[in-house]
């Protein structure tokens, strides 16, 4: 039979390699300037789903919400064995906090309709907030476990898991259908198949009243899902930014500071202004 | 309206959570600007000690009883905890950033369509202007973001309550009061056989080891300071500052600490804010470990140590000396930043 499974990805800014020119003068973040990555536990995510599917048999549906070029992450996903693979891209959606980030996915999993298990990454490493899978989850109505880093047993409509707790791990075992989110700790994600690449290569992502319900990348918009365009976006988001501040250094410039009351009080002044020590 | 802020307490084996008493505290100074009451909310089962949270700065104590809560589950503990907020209707709500608080905080915030602010490392009240609009007494949410390359100060001006999670050991503990006892309220909530799906197999306990990859602040022990007096000292300026230590290859196959402590090629990678490095000389194997500290502070008596190169600010001297003096500048920078 297999089981349906949905995987949500996101394509985040490499943040581990923030060097100089990524950062704008007025303390912005020039999105442009870093590489773009799929988030690392969204791979391990997918891995998960991957195993699922070559032991039970099963279909995985691949969904990022973000710009346009989010195509070529979502194009990878295919290569590693994903069987369809939905963009969510519209200017609508642009500036989304997880609130509105979650509405957006939880309308298109709607969409999809039927679903056993959505694995989602622990956290996507741009925000570090692992907000969006728990509230996802809420929107529709489902049960989840976090932090997961072992799938132990699915069998019978239900899953067994070990997932990470504050002082060890616990096994916890849930009906199906549930929401995971997975942990780096769970996998090493496989490389993509070659021949898979090469039959891709000159796959581009259709609107769906362009092609046939199963193809393979598609890109919907706000009307597709039906998703109320006031809660998606900047419109739907509770957040806002008041302000952003950068800590990194322009330069390794060295400052000599002297052995003395006053000028280590002075650094230490430095320090806590900038919120490196509190 | 009354603006009060509540605090989600979380239950753990060895009675609340440190980070649920970090956060009463600082609810309970938020709570003075805006002239309101801290209220904490308990969720479980057996739960004790619940009117001495007073000491800590709640004004009530509300609290959740049944033997279905004894383990923390998704389903049971949100649905408990979106009914408080909205029979309480609190203005701010504020959970620790552990596992419990990053699983449950998000489903509430999504129920309630409030948002949601993410291990913030410090509170405000203020005020946010967009255009010629003024929200006043917002929750300031700061945080770094963008794998702490900036610091964000994030609002939630249009929903109520403001939410944020905080990380343990952010916020320190304070104004404590021996003799405040806190009111304490039962709240029913009834619960239905699907949210109680779930079944927790069993828990493990692991031993708890120092985690240096997710330290903010570390100070890097090296054979110059390979003796009882500046150990002490180094932990002494760790604990005031909220630091973890680390140390280098030598100094920990000498004994002074454990080997999870050990930084470098064959020990820990770190990406602290800011690392300290104290006696150590700088050699690439102990370099390879550090680089990603976004500052560096060395500590050294020969003014050609290695450990210069990369280091942002530079410190000749023995530390015997430096040690007392970076305690005493720390205290003193306090004092000047309060004021
Ligand atoms: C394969 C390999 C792997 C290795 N892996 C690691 C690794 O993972 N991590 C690691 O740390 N090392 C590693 N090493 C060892 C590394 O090469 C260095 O030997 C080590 O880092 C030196 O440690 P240190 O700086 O504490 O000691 P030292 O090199 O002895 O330096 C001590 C420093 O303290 C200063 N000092 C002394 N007294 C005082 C005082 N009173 N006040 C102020 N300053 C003082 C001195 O001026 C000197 O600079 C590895 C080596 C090899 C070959
Ligand atoms: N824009 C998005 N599109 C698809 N999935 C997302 C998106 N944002 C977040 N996710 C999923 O939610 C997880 C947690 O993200 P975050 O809450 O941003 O840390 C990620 O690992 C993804 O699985």
């Amino acid at each position: 039979m297999g089981f349906n499974m949905i995987v949500l990805m996101k394509q985040v800014p490499d943040t581990s390699n923030v060097q100089e020119g990524a950062m704008k003068s007025d303390g912005t973040v020039n999105r442009d300037a870093l590489p773009a990555i799929i988030n690392p536990e969204d791979l391990c995510a997918l891995e998960e789903a991957l195993k699922i599917k070559e032991t039970h048999g099963g279909h995985i549906t691949v969904i990022s919400m973000g710009p346009l070029k989010a195509e070529q992450a979502l194009k990878f996903t295919l290569c590693l064995g994903a069987d369809k693979a939905i963009l969510l891209s519209d200017r609508r959606f642009a500036a989304s906090d997880t609130l509105a980030t979650s509405y957006t996915l939880s309308k298109a999993i709607e969409k999809i309709g039927a679903y056993d298990i959505i694995f989602c990454g622990r956290q996507a490493i741009d925000g570090d907030t692992a907000q969006v899978g728990p509230q996802v989850a809420e929107k529709l109505g489902l049960n989840q476990l976090t932090y997961v880093f072992e799938i132990v047993d699915l069998s019978k409509g239900h899953i067994t898991v070990k997932r990470e707790i504050s002082n060890g791990y616990e096994r916890a075992k849930a009906p199906l259908p549930i929401l995971l989110t997975i942990t780096s700790a769970a996998n090493i994600p496989r490389p993509p198949s070659v021949k898979k690449a090469m039959a891709f290569k000159k796959l581009s992502a259709k609107e769906p009243s362009l092609v046939e319900a199963d193809f393979p990348l598609q890109l919907w918009d706000a009307e597709f899902i039906s998703a109320d365009p006031t809660r998606c976006g900047l419109k739907g988001s509770a957040t806002k930014v008041k302000k952003v501040e950068s800590v990194v250094l322009k330069t390794r410039e060295k400052k000599e500071i002297e052995p003395t009351l006053s000028s280590i009080s002075s650094l230490m002044k430095e320090l806590i202004h900038d919120h490196i020590i509190g | 309206m009354q603006k009060n802020i509540m605090v989600f307490l979380e239950n753990t084996k060895n009675g609340f959570a440190d980070v649920s008493l970090e956060l009463l505290c600082k609810a309970k100074s938020l709570a003075e600007i805006l002239g309101s009451k801290v209220i904490g909310l308990a969720v479980g089962h057996n739960l004790t000690g619940l009117e001495k949270l007073g000491v800590y700065g709640a004004d009530k104590v509300v609290y959740i009883e049944d033997e279905e809560l004894k383990l923390y589950r998704s389903l049971p503990y949100s649905k408990a905890v979106i009914s408080a907020i909205k029979f309480y209707k609190p203005y701010i709500v504020l959970f620790g950033a552990t596992h419990v608080g990053r699983d449950l905080a998000p489903r509430v915030a999504s129920n309630l369509r409030v948002g949601l602010t993410a291990d913030c490392t410090e509170l405000k009240i203020g005020e946010y202007k967009v255009g010629d609009k003024i929200y006043k007494d917002q929750l300031l949410q700061i945080r770094p973001a963008w794998g702490g390359n900036i610091i964000a100060t994030i609002v939630s001006p249009e929903s109520i309550p403001s939410m944020a999670t905080v990380r343990e050991g952010v916020m320190a503990i304070e104004g404590v009061d021996e003799k405040r006892v806190a009111e304490v309220e039962r709240f029913q909530v009834q619960f239905s056989a699907s949210d109680l799906v779930t079944e927790i197999i069993e828990q493990y306990e692991e031993e708890k080891k120092v985690d240096l990859k997710k330290a903010r602040i570390i100070i890097g022990a090296g054979m110059g300071a390979a003796n009882e007096t500046t150990m002490e000292m180094i932990f002494e300026l760790a604990s005031l500052i909220k630091a973890e230590v680390g140390g280098s290859r030598p100094l920990v196959d000498a004994g002074f600490l454990s080997r999870d402590r050990q930084i470098g090629q064959t020990g820990v990678t770190v990406r602290p804010n800011l690392y300290i490095a104290c006696g150590i000389s700088g050699q690439i194997q102990h370099l390879a470990g550090i680089m990603d500290a976004k500052r560096i502070i060395a500590i050294n008596k020969d003014k050609d140590a290695p450990i210069f190169q990369v280091a942002h600010y530079k410190i000749v001297g023995d530390l015997m000396d430096v040690l007392p003096i970076m305690i005493q500048g720390y205290k003193e920078a306090l004092k000047y930043t309060e004021k």
